[in-house]
């Protein structure tokens, strides 16, 4: 139960380029620029950073909804990219994702409950009385009434999608879970809500969460190791107190010092 | 399927198209009985009574250049062209789509290559591609058919691609590969539901040219080859007897026109129900300023205004409403606070809670219909802005009283350099030259600390970042020196490097210019940062106020208190981040009394018996609560 379930090595993300259909070669844009990351099991990672500098790619090439350009990422020592290529039901019983747009991550044309049970049929072969009794209990993993599962999506309110959300990717029953911006679209009191219920279900699951926020008071609260990311690369990376009070890369000290002062606590400065 | 209208229902309820409906369901149920009516064999010849006008005994319709029975070849020919046309748009349909969808969804070079091919088609003038297929095939009727399906064919693929694309982008599309949904299921389960509506629109909007289109051609004799008739094919055949025998032709003609219209009527009502973003009057006109009744009505119960008359903004007693179908949203149910010069007001609240539709009522903004302010007056220097003269009006919203929005992109022209926007509006409120006008707009670039301003000021907006792009609007608002700045969440969108440099500049100018400030957000840290007053809002209600300082430190009302709670704070990760339990109220089902109560671990049953007034805390600082209230 221990050691590192999920190993970045010098992941490079490019977009565009190649060449147009004739002649002149496409600029590039390299998005993720030679990370490298460990994620300790049942503990989680932040990665904070800004608009645009990488985070959200970096999220879908570790769940394999996008191929690295170069470089590894490995979970469970086998490589993630193969098994996208090869065997995705077997990498995403291992590693799954929470979006940022609650409503947007759910198919407004089907049920909760039809939501809830396509991964519990394609990636465990459940059969029916078998999802509608795992259906029941990931609603209620997620505080949600069980009968909200005949609802549709545009039904529900922002955190109570997110609830949903993170509840599909729990019925796959994954080791690790990518959360891009999870609370990010949510308001204060029901962000509260869903971190309280993040910090319950690891805790109760032994779950390890790879946690994307630009908000790095809610990753402060939320992880054991930090990773600042800055226009593609890790700019620093460390335990989550290291990072916090003596950062040491000016661009950890510029996204400190521009937190408003009501929301640090101490003297500011 | 409980609660919500029903899409026959949404569809019926619109006169215009429950005419179309009527119409085009009477000519269907006539050609459908056709085999069944007593009608007269269509291609049975008798010269003898060639061309009877109509009315004429045994030819209602009268009869054609060979004597045989209009009417029953106009059933006929209906029955025909309806059939064509449908399975044309149907075939086109199901081959474009199939074409778009899949040209969507696997991307790259098969995409490349089906939409060069798509281009290559729609190069070639409609109706001139058509012709020349039929030319090549041979004239008939299936010919025609073909023809018309290849040359509909690339309007159903660019269409649906259109459409595919935005769904294949969704998050719900990477959920359900998570989910371990093979393409196919992805396709068939995610995709397809998705993507269904716009091909019905496609279908209903093309179906009524496709019958035309059909009709054109056997109008030419490229289509149905006599003596089988179909509309196009009688009005071609009557068309040399235009003025013997005007009916021969004018008759399939009025036939083809109701059908046309029927179609066209019933395409539109469907896109209407099935298109999200036409539904609830999405195009209905909105009205120059928000409405308001009456002013007797307005200021009923209302305090004589005082010292807020001589400040440059007072808000007095703003209950502002949408009433959308049956129900009422009380977005704004008695808001009140004054703003003094080069003060700084914050509205602090979750989503919902109002603070929008407070700032956009101060000028009138709020869309109407469904928006009406229904008690309350704003006052300007004394001056009721609820109803001043829409020219006065005018002259204050973007003169004396400026807003920045969370989104500048929404506001600024796409089609115009951001330098031209600014004079623009400098010049809409001073009579300056033009060249003047853009040296102070340059200038306000300037201040605003937009890098290389004098040369910036001819981009286009999208040209800029997000954080250039609000610094353009800022400047945008102080282009005339505004009394008043009303800021919605100007720095919600921004990176928080970005966000601090905006919330120092809103302050350097706020003190350079001693202009007041609203500014509205739901960070209650920005808030802190900038303001001297705050007023934190719940329900469409000012639930405490006073000093930022008093209120965010020792705040009274349990909401306040809960919320601050609920706030993680830089440097105390140990400290418990507690959530609110349940969610905030929907304004069209307010509770009796305090509207926190159903949250409130305080709450008792006199919460909820009658309204509760803001009652004071110490001097300036007031809560709305019971435990507040003496
Ligand atoms: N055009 C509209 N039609 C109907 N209801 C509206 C409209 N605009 C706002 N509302 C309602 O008004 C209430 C307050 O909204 P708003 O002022 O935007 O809140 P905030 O800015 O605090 O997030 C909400 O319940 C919202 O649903
Ligand atoms: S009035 Fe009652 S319910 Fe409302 S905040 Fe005060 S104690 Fe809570
Ligand atoms: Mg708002």
């Amino acid at each position: 139960m221990s050691g590192m379930v999920l190993t970045t090595r010098d992941v490079v993300r490019e977009f565009g380029g190649g060449r147009k259909w004739f002649g002149t070669p496409r600029p590039h844009v390299r998005a993720v620029d030679g990370v490298s990351l460990d994620v300790a099991r049942g503990r989680t990672l932040g990665i904070v950073g800004e608009s645009g500098c990488g985070k959200s790619t970096m999220a879908r090439m570790m769940v394999g909804l996008l191929l690295p350009t170069s470089g590894t990422i490995e979970i469970d020592g086998a490589s993630v990219a193969d098994l996208a290529r090869t065997d995705r039901r077997t990498l995403h019983r291992k590693v799954q994702m929470v979006f940022q747009d609650p409503l947007g991550s759910l198919n407004p044309r089907k049920t909760v409950q039809q939501i809830l049970e396509a991964p519990l049929k394609a990636l465990h072969g459940m059969g029916r009385a078998a999802r509608r009794d795992r259906v029941a209990e990931l609603m209620s993993l997620v505080s949600l009434r069980a009968e909200f599962a005949e609802r549709y999506p545009h039904e529900f309110s922002g955190g109570q999608s997110q609830r949903i959300g993170i509840a599909r990717a729990l019925a796959a029953n994954p080791e690790v879970i990518v959360l891009d911006e999870p609370v990010s679209a949510l308001d204060v009191s029901v962000q509260a809500q869903v971190l309280m219920l993040l910090a319950d279900l690891q805790a109760r699951l032994g779950l390890t969460y790879v946690f994307i926020s630009h908000d790095l008071a809610v990753v402060e609260t939320i992880s054991d190791e930090v990773a600042v990311m800055y226009f593609g690369k890790v700019v620093e990376r460390g335990p989550r107190a290291r990072i916090f009070a003596d950062p040491q890369h000016e661009y950890t000290k510029l996204l400190l010092a521009s937190i408003p002062g009501a929301r640090r606590a101490g003297p500011p400065g | 399927m409980s609660g919500r209208p029903s899409a026959w229902r949404l569809l019926t309820q619109n006169g215009v198209v429950a005419f179309g409906l009527a119409l085009l369901g009477v000519m269907v149920l006539i050609v459908l009985l056709a085999p069944v009516l007593p009608l007269l064999d269509p291609n049975v010849t008798d010269v003898a009574h060639r061309l009877k006008p109509p009315l004429y005994p045994g030819h209602w319709l009268g009869t054609d250049q060979v004597g045989r029975d209009i009417l029953s070849r106009l059933i006929w020919g209906t029955r025909l062209s309806l059939v064509v046309g449908l399975t044309a748009a149907l075939v086109a349909a199901a081959i474009g789509s199939a074409i778009g969808l899949s040209s969507a969804f696997y991307g790259g070079l098969a995409d490349t290559l089906l939409m060069r091919g798509i281009d290559m088609l729609m190069a070639f003038p409609y109706l001139l591609l058509a012709l020349a297929i039929v030319a090549a095939l041979g004239p008939g009727l299936f010919n025609a058919m073909m023809a018309i399906i290849v040359v509909n064919i690339p309007f159903f693929a660019r269409g649906v691609r259109g459409g595919t694309l935005s769904v294949v982008n969704a998050d719900f599309m990477a959920a359900a590969r998570l989910s371990g949904l093979s393409d196919w299921q992805i396709i068939a389960t995610e995709l397809f539901p998705n993507v269904l509506p716009g091909i019905v629109i496609g279908v209903s909007t093309t179906v009524g040219w496709m019958i035309l289109e059909t009709a054109g051609l056997s109008f030419l004799g490229l289509g149905a080859q006599p003596p089988q008739a179909d509309l196009g094919g009688m009005l071609g055949e009557g068309r040399n007897l235009i003025q013997v025998a005007p009916h021969v032709a004018t008759i399939p003609g009025i036939v083809i026109l109701l059908l046309a219209v029927g179609i066209n009527l019933v395409g539109d009502g469907l896109r209407d129900v099935l298109d999200p973003k036409l539904k609830s009057g999405g195009l209905a006109r909105t009205h120059a300023r928000t409405a308001a009744a009456s002013s007797e009505a307005r200021r009923a119960g209302l305090q004589p205004a005082g010292d807020a008359a001589r400040q440059p903004l007072a808000v007095r007693g703003l209950h502002t409403q949408f009433t959308v179908g049956r129900n009422v949203y009380k977005a704004v149910g008695g808001v009140s606070f004054t703003v003094k010069p080069g003060e700084a007001v914050g509205l602090v609240g979750e989503s919902g809670s109002g603070k929008t539709v407070t700032a956009l009522s101060i000028a009138g903004l709020v869309a109407t219909p469904p928006g009406k302010i229904t008690r309350g007056e704003i006052l300007h220097h004394g001056e009721d802005l609820v109803d001043v003269p829409m020219q006065r009006l005018q002259a204050v919203r973007g003169g004396t009283i400026a807003y920045v929005f969370q989104d500048p992109l929404t506001t600024l022209n796409p089609l115009i350099p951001v330098g031209e926007q600014v004079a623009e509006t400098i010049r809409r409120h001073q009579n300056l030259p033009r060249a003047e006008a853009w040296r102070k707009a340059v200038a306000l670039l300037e201040s605003v600390r937009l890098p290389d301003a004098a040369n910036r000021a001819r981009s286009y907006p999208h040209e800029f970042s997000g954080g250039q792009r609000q610094r353009i609007g800022i400047a945008m608002a102080l282009a005339n020196n505004p009394e008043v700045i009303v800021a919605d969440e100007p720095t919600t969108a921004l990176d928080v490097t970005t966000q601090a440099q905006v919330l120092a500049l809103l302050n350097d100018l706020r003190r350079e210019r001693n202009a007041a400030l609203v500014f509205i957000s739901h960070d209650v840290g920005v808030i802190a940062e900038l303001c001297d007053t705050v007023h934190v809002m719940y329900g469409g209600k000012v639930v405490e106020s006073g000093p930022v300082a008093a209120v965010l430190q020792t705040p009274a009302h349990p909401y306040t208190q809960r919320l601050l709670a609920c706030v993680p704070v830089l440097g105390n990760p140990e400290r418990k981040i507690e959530p609110i339990p349940g969610l905030p109220p929907a304004t069209n089902a307010l509770p009796e009394g305090c509207a926190f109560a159903p949250r409130c671990h305080l709450a008792e049953a006199r919460c909820s018996a009658a309204e509760i007034e803001l009652a004071p805390v110490s001097a300036d600082h007031f809560a709305r609560c019971v435990r507040v209230a003496a």
